[in-house]
């Protein structure tokens, strides 16, 4: 079990290394250079006093100094919790920026990505081998999973949204509100959460509820299936059998899929004005900002790791071939 | 059995998360139709801002509020400067006139003394009286190197303080067309809480409670918002017997303009100053949006966009190529196929349509242009540029291909397509100019250090003088690091002279600035360092469902801008606020 975990971590370890590092470097070599752009956005007119401003601000953030001692820099103030100052929201610090976008980010993503895949698989499983379901799961399910995010979320704030406007199109609260422990805030929160919510879940739960169909129905063709019947075990019986394999490899699709659920999800904020991280990794690149890049890029990372730290342990659970794997190992 | 408890464990807590997502996650279908009741239960509480007293604004911000600091003029939360602090005057882009704001008046009392008298009893939002010590303090902030208004102090000597409600300024030069600019745009701050800042803090402060003499205040933030609330003790209540109508004015950060489209009809947004494509038809069509004009060009003007050569780089260091060139740009195709005629086609000289008196139509008429690839043809031909190798395009006077290209940046999707129509029409006329889209950082960073061919730039706004169009022209010394004039690194040391001698002629001698002016558009038009090409609007779509009297050309409609820009409220922008009404009433 501890070298299970041990050798698990050093994994993860080495990947939040290199996912850091690549982090580190990609902004810093893409073409422009940031001080400039935000210095020329101040409209000083005297050479001088831009000189002054310029030499200012690369000594601020760091950037005269050679590029290892950049990298080293960064990693010291990354331990110390320290993400710098934000570029293009100069003078907020990152950390500052991070947290007010976050909550938002992490009400969308952790509902949708949960619910997408336990009402996903239960109706696929559901649909397997039930011939009017099938038909119209089958189809509907491909059509949603197809479909780019982006492009699901244009047409719920189109129909939804502009034509029968039901739902707000942009922000995370109206603007006609503060933050308030009210229960007309909190009703107001979720109106405007559904829209985003709903894209994120219905392009997940097509792909959910397809990949489980497909194993229920080759669990129910496998040996144990068939033996079960012929003992004239129940069909709900088998089903359920069938259903406890069919999930292991769903979990480990989940692990997969995350990184590609948390890209659509800035996607989708973006479409929406949600205030999550989205918009501001999108505007973050469209600056140059390199602290703001950095410090959602490393939440991404962690959050990624940490969650897919969680399936491995849940893996462990419900898989006894692992915990099986594991004694072995130890004997 | 020990084993068997640890597996628990997770799955307990792995159990309970799901069970608290699904509680949470069941719950979204019913609030869907809950807003209307909002409305209804509207009163003072500003956790719930009523829908009638709340004017909803856009397009200035594109990101959360980052300061509240009046001294960072370019990136300080709206409102900061014209809401909350203000100036000492506000300038009047129509009747091209100052008027007093925290100042009641102000003259010259010889050629290099300015003195301003203040109005009584203003007072600061925390009760303290406003005081010429503000206004001294204020500028001489300004002898911090880094400060934005710092070359204000080459020909600033000195400030006084006469007594409590004047202030004496006394110039080495008396840069009079400057000085008009510099008494509308600087904020002014309160001594008594800025006084002891760092240099640091004044450039850099968030300045997170601000506290100005403005008929504003801010009352809450968010990513996506800044909030400001009425000061009904407002001094200009009484003293400008104005008051501007919105209780609360909330200006959002919309992503994109798809967005604040969506809010615009949604009735969610009372006035986007987004450049919105295709809002001709919306406003033509029932959709309770009004723009400034019914018709073609629908938008105020508010600067001009330039084609810049860069005057070092060879054929664009020959005036005759310059003048093919310009000759050879199909700028009406430009207004009609890229903008559906929200711009308006810029004159030969480039000045704004609120400085036409300053126009010499003589020059003008002598040596304007307008696109003609014949002439452009002929131009080139004469001028030595043929096309030796029969590909359709001319080549260099020494033989050798020329291959410009045209950078824009990348994502500007109006402006690529004029690149790419500049490019259209330049080949007719034989010139190969490319259309290229760097990220906008790149962009600055070439257009600094003089990296490219030829570009497009709009960034003087509209102000009191040309004269500060013509420094951007015309400023010399060119630099290493040209940030914000002059990208095409023309020198021309007779220009800059005569600038700097528009710069000392008296704001109120129009005879004076036409001579000079006269003599630069000669100069403009014989060696053209810049190109006209369009007026850009002062983009401004207004929803007429809770706010009315909205500016209009038409009528007696007020005929300032209806604009939240920073540097903008100044021009006209606050006037607007003060002239809407409900239109329930």
């Amino acid at each position: 079990m501890r070298r299970y975990f041990g050798r698990k971590l050093l994994i993860y370890g080495l990947t939040f290394f290199v996912a850091v590092t690549v982090n580190w470097m990609i902004p810093r070599f893409m073409p422009g250079d940031p001080v400039a752009s935000m210095v020329a956005r101040a409209n000083v007119t005297k050479p001088e006093a831009v000189e002054a401003m310029r030499a200012y601000y690369t000594s601020l953030f760091g950037l005269d100094q050679p590029l290892w001692q950049q990298y080293l820099n960064f990693w010291g103030a990354l331990l110390r919790g320290d993400f710098g100052v934000s570029i293009w929201l100069f003078p907020t610090p990152v950390s500052d920026v991070i947290t007010t976008a976050v909550p938002y980010t992490l009400a969308l993503i952790v509902p949708s990505v949960l619910l997408s895949w336990v009402v996903g698989n239960q109706f696929g499983a559901y649909a397997a081998r039930r011939k009017l379901l099938d038909n119209t799961v089958l189809p509907v399910g491909y059509v949603l999973t197809a479909m780019p995010y982006m492009w699901l979320a244009v047409l719920l704030a189109w129909a939804f949204g502009v034509i029968l406007g039901w739902f707000p199109v942009a922000g995370g609260y109206s603007f006609s509100m503060r933050p308030n422990w009210s229960g007309a805030f909190l009703l107001d929160l979720l109106h405007h959460w559904t829209l985003p919510f709903l894209s994120l879940f219905l392009v997940a739960l097509g792909g959910w509820a397809i990949g489980m169909r497909n194993m229920i129905i080759y669990e129910l063709e496998s040996d144990y299936s068939n033996y079960l019947s012929a003992l004239g075990a129940p069909s709900r019986l088998i089903r359920r059998y069938a259903f406890r394999n069919a999930v292991l490899p769903q979990i480990t699709g989940l692990a997969l899929q995350l990184g590609v659920l948390v890209a659509g999800a800035l996607v989708t904020e973006i479409v929406f004005a949600y205030p999550g991280l989205g918009s501001l990794i999108l505007k973050a690149i469209q600056n140059k900002d390199f602290f703001l890049l950095q410090g959602t890029f490393l939440f991404i990372v962690l959050g990624v790791l940490i969650a897919n730290f969680i399936i491995d342990i849940v893996y462990v659970v419900v898989d006894p071939r692992t915990r099986a794997g594991m004694a072995g190992a130890q004997a | 059995m020990r084993n068997r408890a640890r597996i628990m464990i997770p799955l307990v807590a792995a159990g309970l998360l799901a069970a608290a997502c699904s509680g949470g996650g069941a719950t979204p279908t019913p609030p869907a139709s809950q807003p209307q009741s909002q409305g209804a239960a509207a009163s003072a509480n500003p956790d719930q801002l009523p829908r009638n007293e709340t004017l909803y604004t856009t397009g200035t911000q594109w990101g959360p509020p980052p300061n509240f600091n009046p001294i960072r003029e370019w990136d300080s939360a709206v409102g900061t400067k014209g809401l909350v602090y203000e100036t000492l005057f506000h300038y009047d882009p129509n009747a091209a006139k100052l008027n007093g704001w925290l100042a009641e008046s102000g003259s010259w009392t010889d050629d290099t003394t300015y003195q301003v008298k203040l109005r009584q009893g203003i007072k600061w939002a925390d009760g303290q009286p406003f005081t010429a010590k503000d206004v001294v303090f204020s500028f001489e902030l300004g002898k911090m190197e880094t400060i934005p208004y710092h070359h204000l102090w080459d020909w600033l000597k000195s400030v006084e303080a006469v007594d409590d409600q004047t202030v004496k300024f006394t110039f080495s030069k008396a840069n009079y067309q400057q000085w008009d600019f510099n008494l509308y745009s600087r904020s002014i701050v309160p001594e008594h809480i800025w006084k002891g800042r760092s240099e640091k803090e004044v450039l850099d402060g968030t300045n997170e409670n601000p506290v100005g003499t403005g008929a504003y205040k801010f009352l809450s933030k968010d990513q996506d918002r800044v909030v400001l609330q009425r000061r009904d003790d407002w001094w200009g209540k009484t003293a400008l017997n104005m008051e501007p109508k919105p209780r609360y004015i909330v200006d959002i950060a919309t992503p994109s303009n798809e967005v604040a489209m969506g809010m615009l009809l949604q009735k969610g947004l009372d006035l986007s100053n987004n450049f919105l494509p295709g809002v001709a038809n919306l406003v033509k069509g029932n959709f309770g949006l009004t723009t400034y004009y019914n018709e073609p060009p629908y938008m105020l003007s508010a600067n001009t966009a330039w084609l810049v050569p860069n005057t070092t780089k060879k054929p664009m260091d020959d005036p005759a190529f310059r003048k093919a060139l310009a000759s050879s740009v199909d700028v009406k195709k430009i207004v009609e196929g890229v903008y559906g005629n929200l711009v308006k086609a810029a004159s030969p000289t480039g000045l704004l349509p609120q400085w036409d008196k300053y126009v010499d139509q003589g020059v003008v008429s002598a040596k304007g242009f307008a696109f003609d690839p014949a002439k452009a043809k002929k131009l080139l031909a004469d001028a030595g540029y043929k096309d030796t190798d029969g590909d359709g395009f001319v080549e260099n006077k020494d033989g050798s291909k020329i291959s410009l290209s045209l950078i824009v940046p990348s994502g500007w999707t109006d402006w690529m397509e004029s690149a790419r129509s500049i490019s259209a029409s330049a080949k007719s006329a034989g010139i190969q100019i490319t259309p290229d889209f760097p990220d906008f950082n790149a962009l600055v960073e070439r257009r600094a250090k003089g990296d490219f061919d030829l570009l497009i730039n709009n960034e003087r706004q509209l102000s009191n003088s040309p004269y500060t169009y013509y420094e951007y022209m015309f400023q010399l010394p060119v630099q290493k690091q040209q940030n914000t004039v002059n990208f095409a690194r023309y020198e021309n040391k007779k220009a800059w002279e005569l600038v700097q001698q528009l710069d000392q002629v008296k704001t109120d001698d129009t005879a004076g600035m036409q001579k000079i002016i006269s003599q630069l558009q000669q100069i403009h038009l014989d060696d053209l360092p810049v190109i006209p090409l369009w007026y850009n609007g002062l983009w401004a779509q207004s929803s007429t469902a809770v706010w009315k009297n909205w500016p209009a050309a038409a009528g007696s409609a007020p005929k300032t801008g209806a604009v939240m820009w920073r540097n903008w409220l100044e021009l006209g922008g606050f006037e607007t606020l003060t002239q809407l009404q409900p239109a329930a009433s």
